[in-house]
């Protein structure tokens, strides 16, 4: 690689990168997953050798340069790893979300004509199978787990360590084909391909250049100031831009280890055993915690109740200050440390957050109350504002700056400017090359000096220069009234109740606003319990005359807090149901990520919003379901209708 | 009907191999009571074997013959091709032969991990006092077994109860336990006790999935007893039917089916 370097030197691809550290810290752990009931490891310099091994079968096999493979299966370093030999062979690796059903998956495979598809497991495999029909350019299948895969037709079927092994004895004829497509790599060249979930419409084919990752990683890494000493937990979806950067992108920058969990349901024991320093989690995960936490301390023994209450509320007070190295009295100081040998050490351990150093939220907005309680434990998390066609990155909170209202700062190399609208737009290096055969809608994103539009609202804080982000700018509508409608403002005030697992707001165009509520089964059940209310089903517990009493008040409280906004206040919620069922992805009501697609949403549930604005107090309605396995089914209930009391406004009265 | 050496080839395409064991002509008696009378019928190497009958059929009894926990008074249980004399259960699991229970028989107190580790306890070779200090090749033993049970565990996908205590796991668990527990002996032969009593539909489909699983993995012959005929139907490559301690039905499940005898007998006489 002789031509001139820019930024990162002589490492212009993963693969590259790969090669400096297995040469410069061979002997560190570079991936470490548990199996067997033990961590199992890998130094960088035999992660090297795995992944030239699979590199080497995959030509074998007849991978061309150019050619996509699709990457399907949970966190594990052998997936990993194909996506870094995928990249060493010139290939362009697409992870695909492995929870997708066989529709979805047919989708994506024969958008990019994947000729090769790595998955992890028989699942998989029968996914694939069930649509190779569609798939014209599709031929072969390598599967890592052989379990159950033994009578089936291996035409066309590999496994995971026969192509490795293939690729170790044909090492002497093949490795200077291998090093020969290595060398060509370079800043320009695509390093992976991602799907956006898509709110609306079909996914889109982001193609990122090495240039967007390396560039991303390194100011990002430089920004927290990680180091190779840093432990991550890769449990977030592969297909995911985030995991791509955390787990490949910064892990292979700063060479640090990656740690993959053993199955999905152990994932909290093995986040306590590794103890991460750096960890990522969308506000979900730090919810459901929480929601956890409370729930058990709910069933603890007085003592441990009062002592937990009480040395919160100091956490409450004091945590986020000493976090932000702002005075704090002395008094304070000695209480906070009783406090954290007695309640939040054990906790944190409890939550495998110990050793935390920099902890990320972003994808959705967070409670306050959420962020505050992580924060007063002197967990240091912050938020992120990013998004797959910026290569993760557009802003992040800096240390002593981190509120739970702003998203933060630019990031290192990034521009931001708000057009009239309101939309943000930025600029920087890790902006996407395109979407992958969809010119009109790259065109439609990126301008020609390279500005993305991101489809969020918000503006920029005058006195701190933190960006804020109000609502996707394609929701934010106006009322009949003229005012301001932001659902989702409102929608995240009502989520933020433990009880309140997700909701949606309506009210475009009309004269006020109603909305669906669905009703964590964890919290609600759990309260349920305790207070002797039987219920057989989600359903049953959903439509209980206690459970709509209570929402109702959540919802009566954030109408208060709406009202405060002399620019939202429109948006109080007049009448609210319960759902009888969760919003499903796998329905297509949610993406893969849980982001509510209104649309379909709007389509499907049309008899019940008619109820809500017609003033009728029931309504009967039949959904349309679909189980894991892609059977479907229906549901049908009568739900209630409720009206909530809305606050008076300021400035001029609501219309009851 | 069936060749006593050569096996067959089942619908899925699987070949079962010769006789693995084989009930010459089994009578059982409890005082006056006579549990099972005259019985014979083999089992084949890589087989799913299901006995089936309604309550009281003398279904269970047949197991404990099989696995020597009941001596028969007449007749003769052939395994591997001797004629096998009367033994105790624990010489029957050094044979090869492990089984479950009708009623969870799991020490309850111990943790999943512990619990498996026992059915490793016919493999285990030092002695008491090697184990209890830990010295010589006890310490290797154990980390070997270990491995298996982990494997087992692995198999069953219950790697995130591992430490749990059996006691605080569901019904649907502690049964999937009890298999990882019998598998981790190795068996030839693994006999179970009603597999899927009193499971909801979701862990029935688990647990058949583990069970053809495991005779697909590990080649491991299955004999079973099991009262949802649709789960029996699904999964067993032959099926004996029992019906107060005689056999009224003996072949594949579509010949069991359509089996006049057996269809009074088990199914109900419709009175049309």
């Amino acid at each position: 690689m002789a031509q001139s370097m820019t930024g990162a030197g002589d490492y212009q691809s993963i693969p590259a990168l790969l090669h400096r550290n297995a040469s410069e810290f061979g002997d560190s752990p570079a991936y470490r997953e548990k199996e067997f009931g033990i961590w199992q490891s890998w130094t960088w310099s035999q992660t090297e050798k795995e992944i030239e091994a699979l590199a080497l079968g995959l030509i074998n096999m007849g991978v061309a340069e150019g050619d996509f493979i699709a990457i399907i299966g949970r966190n594990r370093p052998y997936m990993y790893w194909s996506m870094v030999a995928a990249q060493m062979v010139g290939a362009v690796p697409v992870p695909l979300y492995q929870d997708a059903v066989a529709e979805e998956m047919a989708y994506v495979l024969s958008h990019c004509g994947a000729r090769f598809v790595i998955v992890q497991d028989q699942e998989q495999v029968d996914k694939v199978i069930e649509v190779q029909d569609e798939l014209h350019q599709f031929e072969h299948m390598i599967y890592l787990d052989p379990r159950g895969l033994r009578k089936y037709d291996h035409t066309h079927l590999h496994q995971y360590s026969h192509v490795q092994d293939q690729g170790r004895s044909a090492w002497d004829e093949l490795h200077t084909e291998l090093e020969a497509r290595q060398a060509k790599l370079t800043y320009d060249s695509t390093c992976v391909m991602l799907y956006t979930s898509g709110t609306t419409g079909k996914p889109k084919g982001v193609v990122l250049s090495n240039r967007n990752v390396i560039e991303s990683a390194k100011a990002s890494s430089e920004f927290d100031h990680l180091s190779r000493d840093e432990e991550i937990l890769a449990y977030l979806p592969m297909a995911w831009v985030g995991d791509f950067i955390f787990s490949i992108g910064q892990a292979y920058w700063t060479g640090f280890c990656v740690n993959c969990p053993e199955s999905a349901d152990t994932m909290m024991t093995d986040l306590r055993e590794i103890g991460p320093t750096y960890y990522f989690a969308p506000p979900r995960v730090f919810e459901t915690q929480l929601t956890n936490v409370m729930i058990r301390m709910e069933d603890a023994g007085r003592l441990k109740k009062r002592l937990f209450d009480h040395y919160m509320a100091v956490a409450r007070r004091v945590g986020p200050k000493i976090l932000d190295g702002e005075p704090v009295g002395m008094g304070d100081r000695i209480a906070y440390a009783l406090g954290n040998m007695l309640i939040y050490g054990p906790l944190k351990n409890t939550l495998g957050f110990t050793n935390i150093r920099v902890g990320y939220t972003a994808g959705e907005a967070i409670g306050p109350e959420i962020f505050d309680f992580y924060r007063a434990l002197g967990i240091n998390l912050k938020q992120l504002y990013g998004q797959t066609e910026a290569t993760v990155f557009i802003t992040a909170q800096p240390d002593g700056q981190v509120r739970s209202d702003t998203v933060g700062v630019p990031s290192p190399g990034v521009e931001i400017k708000i057009d009239d609208n309101g939309e943000v737009h930025y600029r920087s290096p890790g902006v996407f090359v395109e979407y992958y055969k969809n010119a009109e809608s790259t065109a439609g994103t990126k301008d020609a000096e390279g500005w993305v539009a991101t489809g969020d609202a918000g503006f920029i804080e005058q006195d701190t220069g933190h960006l804020r982000i109000i609502d996707r700018a394609k929701d934010v509508g106006k009322m009949a009234s003229g005012g301001m409608f932001a659902p989702k403002y409102v929608e995240n005030k009502l989520k933020f109740y433990p009880n309140i697992l997700e909701a949606v707001v309506f009210g475009n165009g009309r004269d006020r606003c109603t909305a669906f509520i669905n009703i964590d089964l964890a919290a609600v059940g759990n309260w349920a319990e305790r207070n002797n209310i039987a219920y057989a089903s989600y359903q049953e517990l959903a439509g209980h005359p206690e459970v709509l009493k209570a929402i109702q008040g959540h919802v009566e409280e954030v109408n208060a807090s709406v009202a405060e906004d002399a620019m939202l206040s429109d948006c109080q919620v007049h009448r609210f149901v319960v759902l009888h069922k969760e919003l499903d992805a796998d329905d297509g009501e949610l993406t893969r990520t849980r982001k509510v697609r209104r649309r379909i949403i709007e389509d499907k549930y049309g008899d019940i919003i008619t109820a809500l604005y017609d003033g009728s107090a029931q309504v009967s309605t039949s959904t349309e379901v679909t189980y894991e396995d892609g059977r479907k089914g229906a549901i049908s209930a009568t739900l209630d209708i409720r009206d909530a009391a809305v606050a008076p406004v300021a400035t001029k009265m609501a219309a009851e | 009907m069936l060749d006593q050496t050569e096996g067959y080839v089942t619908e899925d395409g699987r070949q079962i191999g010769g006789v693995v064991m084989e009930m010459k002509n089994i009578t059982l008696r409890f005082g006056g009571v006579v549990a099972i009378k005259d019985i014979s019928f083999d089992i084949r190497e890589g087989e799913i074997r299901a006995i089936i009958g309604p309550n009281g059929a003398g279904k269970s009894s047949m197991l404990n013959v099989i696995s020597g926990f009941y001596i028969p008074q007449e007749g003769e249980v052939w395994f591997r091709g001797s004629k096998r004399p009367p033994t105790r259960p624990y010489e029957v699991a050094q044979q090869g032969i492990a089984r479950t229970f009708q009623n969870i028989a799991l020490f309850e107190g111990m943790s999943v991990l512990d619990n498996v580790m026992t059915g490793r306890l016919t493999q285990m070779k030092s002695s008491i006092f090697h184990q209890a200090l830990w010295r010589g090749k006890a310490e290797a033993e154990e980390t070997a077994n270990r491995e298996i049970a982990e494997k087992i565990i692995d198999f069953l996908e219950i790697q995130h109860i591992r430490k749990t205590p059996v006691a605080r796991l569901p019904y649907g668990l502690k049964k999937r336990v009890e298999l990882a527990r019998a598998l981790a002996a190795e068996p030839k032969l693994l006999l179970l006790d009603e597999p899927m009593a009193g499971m909801n539909v979701e862990e029935k489909e688990d647990m058949c999935r583990f069970i053809l699983d495991v005779n697909d993995e590990f080649g491991t012959t299955i004999a079973l007893i099991e009262h949802d005929m649709g789960v029996v139907m699904d999964l067993s490559d032959r099926v004996v039917v029992m019906d107060y301690g005689k056999k009224i039905g003996d072949g594949t499940p579509d010949e069991v089916r359509a089996n006049q005898e057996v269809i009074d007998a088990y199914l109900g006489v419709s009175h049309d």
